[in-house]
């Protein structure tokens, strides 16, 4: 039975809270409610409310009673309602929990899951994406999926790793896709990319949900006779340079997309790392299609302009191919 | 002035202001109606959709008591502030879908707007973010030796978030002139009160900042105009801040895709009898303030100020997707 990217999260969740007693849930809205977009449905039901534990809205309040629970044993996962308002408990994610381990040696096994990106007309609040902001923090892991199978084996190593997680979930591929995922019990390594399709002319490299836009613009471009590579990071941070780079090494030619916006986005960081190790391998300029340095705009043409989609990247492939 | 002569003009001004509360009332209603029954469902709007109805009564009350010069910071559910500071009714439709004559010209989504020409502060979704900010604001108008003051509204669930307690405490300190307004509607999302705070009230806070705390029933329009008048002297008065907590009910989900079925039943029903429009016609009539037929023909005219109001919004274009990175700075 085909299962979606939501459902893949909730049974991730589900397995990890039925194996390990001190797993539990902490957020706005996720016991009696089931959450603002469902994840939890049931959970609380079936775990009782030690472990689904309904908060005030208080996302600072949130985190830092994950991270003190972490300290004493206890395995938190923490829901932000939206990536966005992951901006309350900054303090304590990039100061207390990041910092942690390095200056006096406490572990802080937490998961932070945020529903992020847009394209659901959202607005500038309820669909961003937050994952530089992390991204640049040491000590931290940040983790994007963008497949059913990996969401649920990404939750499940997340729940597992000794350090914080930000765990950020593409609200807009919650229902929109689903694959058939194995019977048995399986996990995602953090800190490994996928070659998600071979090609031979170009690499894209990009995570979330515009791993799906990379795919459709490859079969449209295999149309064309030009065959691309796409590369799913998955993992934000620790990055897989060396994935990428071999791809790079392979194709001579990469184009990096992402969802969130332009300066100072993980194409910058990957365009560096590729010029550092296999910039002798590459034969054109290193292309990047983002959103624009803007806030994401509500109106639905705006939105479309400010999104990146399989039109633009085909462009810029076409471009990256002929030169 | 004799007290034979003070009596009639008392009930004309009276009357006058209850006229005055009904149609503003009124007009938010139709209008969030609209929005959510209307619009929202024929799918002319994208976005989020959270309505007021019930809590009418709040913003309206307060805001009528403001001077122009006084700065509002109103919620996603006080859009009565918004009419009442002259935000035409057409482009907050507009502003609902996205179009160019939207309050933000299609940037920002639902309630999400503002214009400092009116003195009407936009928020952000991220509760309580506002509260700081109108301390801000409070701080500026004693700074610059205005007489206005900063009113602010926000949920009783938003009063868990830090920013909250951090702006409350700082107006109060330095005894900002600020009066803070809370729609306790008994719910935050699907969280009820019992699960936001361990008191009883909101007003239970305003000891621990030394801010003098109010509790008023928030379906009584008069109730919360004077109320707000009270609060309004006092902060005038330079002695800081004040706090207002409005009982009151949220009478729908917490927003449009929410069928609210974590609350029970009896409660819509026992705060659907209290409902402030129906209260303050019973009161009209009751005073003597206005006949029947003079109450229809304020619903027709709001009724028919909407449709305007709709077709306007409906023959606005959307923005030009050219447009779409112009405004990220002032020197563009
Ligand atoms: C910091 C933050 N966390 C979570 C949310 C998501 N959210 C939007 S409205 C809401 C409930 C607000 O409750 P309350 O303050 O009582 O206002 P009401 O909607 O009841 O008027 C929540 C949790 C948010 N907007 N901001
Ligand atoms: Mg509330």
């Amino acid at each position: 039975m085909s299962t979606t990217y939501l459902e893949a999260i909730r049974q991730g969740l589900w397995e990890e809270m039925e194996r390990d007693p001190n797993v539990f849930l902490i957020g706005e809205d996720i016991g009696v409610y089931g959450g603002a977009f469902k994840v939890t449905d049931g959970f609380y039901e079936h775990f009782g409310e030690k472990r689904v534990v309904d908060t005030p809205i208080s996302e600072a309040a949130i985190v830092g009673a994950a991270i003190g629970a972490s300290y004493m044993g206890l395995r938190p996962v923490a829901e932000m309602q939206f990536a966005d308002f992951i901006t309350c408990a900054f303090d304590q994610i990039v100061n207390f929990a990041a910092k942690s381990r390095y200056r006096w040696g406490a572990a802080v096994p937490i998961v932070v899951r945020a529903p992020s990106g847009g394209g659901i007309h959202g607005g500038p609040f309820h669909s961003q994406n937050p994952e530089m902001w992390f991204v640049r923090t040491p000590g931290l892991k940040v983790v994007a999926p963008a497949t059913a199978y990996d969401a649920k084996g990404l939750i499940k190593s997340a729940i597992r790793d000794n350090d914080p997680v930000l765990f950020f979930e593409h609200k807009g591929l919650y229902r929109r896709i689903k694959e058939d995922l194995p019977a048995g019990e399986y996990t995602v390594p953090i800190g490994k990319a996928k070659v998600v399709r071979k090609g031979g002319h170009l690499s894209i490299v990009t995570y979330g949900a515009m791993v799906w836009t990379a795919l459709e613009a490859a079969d449209q471009l295999a149309g064309e006779g030009i065959s691309a590579e796409v590369v799913d990071l998955r993992t934000l941070l620790p990055l897989d340079r060396e994935t990428v780079c071999a791809s790079v090494k392979k194709t001579s030619k990469v184009l990096i997309l992402h969802e969130d916006t332009r300066t100072g986005g993980m194409a910058g960081e990957l365009a560096a790392s590729i010029s550092e190790s296999v910039f002798e391998y590459l034969d054109a300029p290193i292309v990047r299609v983002t959103a624009p340095d803007t806030p994401v705009p509500y109106s639905p043409p705006l939105e479309d302009a400010f999104l990146p989609n399989t039109a633009k990247v085909v462009e810029k492939a076409r471009w990256l191919y002929r030169y | 002035m004799s007290a034979t002569q003070a009596v009639p003009t008392g009930r004309r001004e009276e009357a006058a202001l209850a006229h005055k509360c009904l149609y503003y009332m009124s007009l938010m209603r139709e209008m969030e109606d609209r929005i959510e029954r209307k619009l929202y469902r024929q799918g002319k709007i994208v976005g989020g959709v959270y309505v007021g109805r019930g809590q009418e009564a709040i913003s309206t009350g307060a805001a009528l008591q403001a001077d122009p010069g006084d700065v509002l910071f109103p919620t996603h559910r006080d859009m009565a502030a918004y009419l009442i500071r002259g935000v035409p009714a057409g482009r907050i439709l507009a502003q609902y879908m996205g179009r160019a004559d939207g309050v933000t010209h299609g940037r920002d989504a639902n309630m999400h707007m503002g214009d400092l020409q009116l003195n009407v502060v936009a928020i952000i979704s991220a509760l309580a973010a506002t509260v700081p900010v109108a301390a801000g604001a409070a701080l500026a108008l004693k700074y610059l030796g205005r007489k206005n003051v900063a009113m602010c509204w926000f949920g009783e669930g938003s009063t868990s978030v830090g920013h909250w307690h951090e702006g409350m405490n700082f107006a109060s300190v330095q005894k900002l002139p600020v009066v803070w307004i809370c729609n306790n509607n008994q719910y935050a999302y699907s969280t009820p009160m019992s699960l936001q705070m361990a008191c009883a009230n909101v007003a239970d806070r305003g000891p621990a900042y030394n801010t003098p705390a109010e509790i008023i029933d928030g379906n009584d329009v008069l109730a919360v105009h004077q109320a707000t008048g009270r609060a309004l002297e006092y902060v005038r008065a330079g002695k800081g801040p004040y706090l207002l907590e409005c009982k009151t009910f949220r009478m729908t989900g917490h927003s449009a895709h929410d069928a609210a079925h974590y609350v029970p039943p009896e409660l819509f029903e026992e705060w659907g009898k209290l409902d402030p429009i129906a209260r303050l016609e019973a009161r009209m009539t009751a005073e003597g303030w206005a006949e029947r037929n003079e109450i229809d023909a304020i619903q027709a005219a709001v009724r028919k100020e909407v449709d305007e109001a709709v077709a306007f919004a409906e023959a606005s274009p959307y923005p030009d997707p050219a447009t779409l990175t112009d405004g990220v700075y002032g020197d563009q």
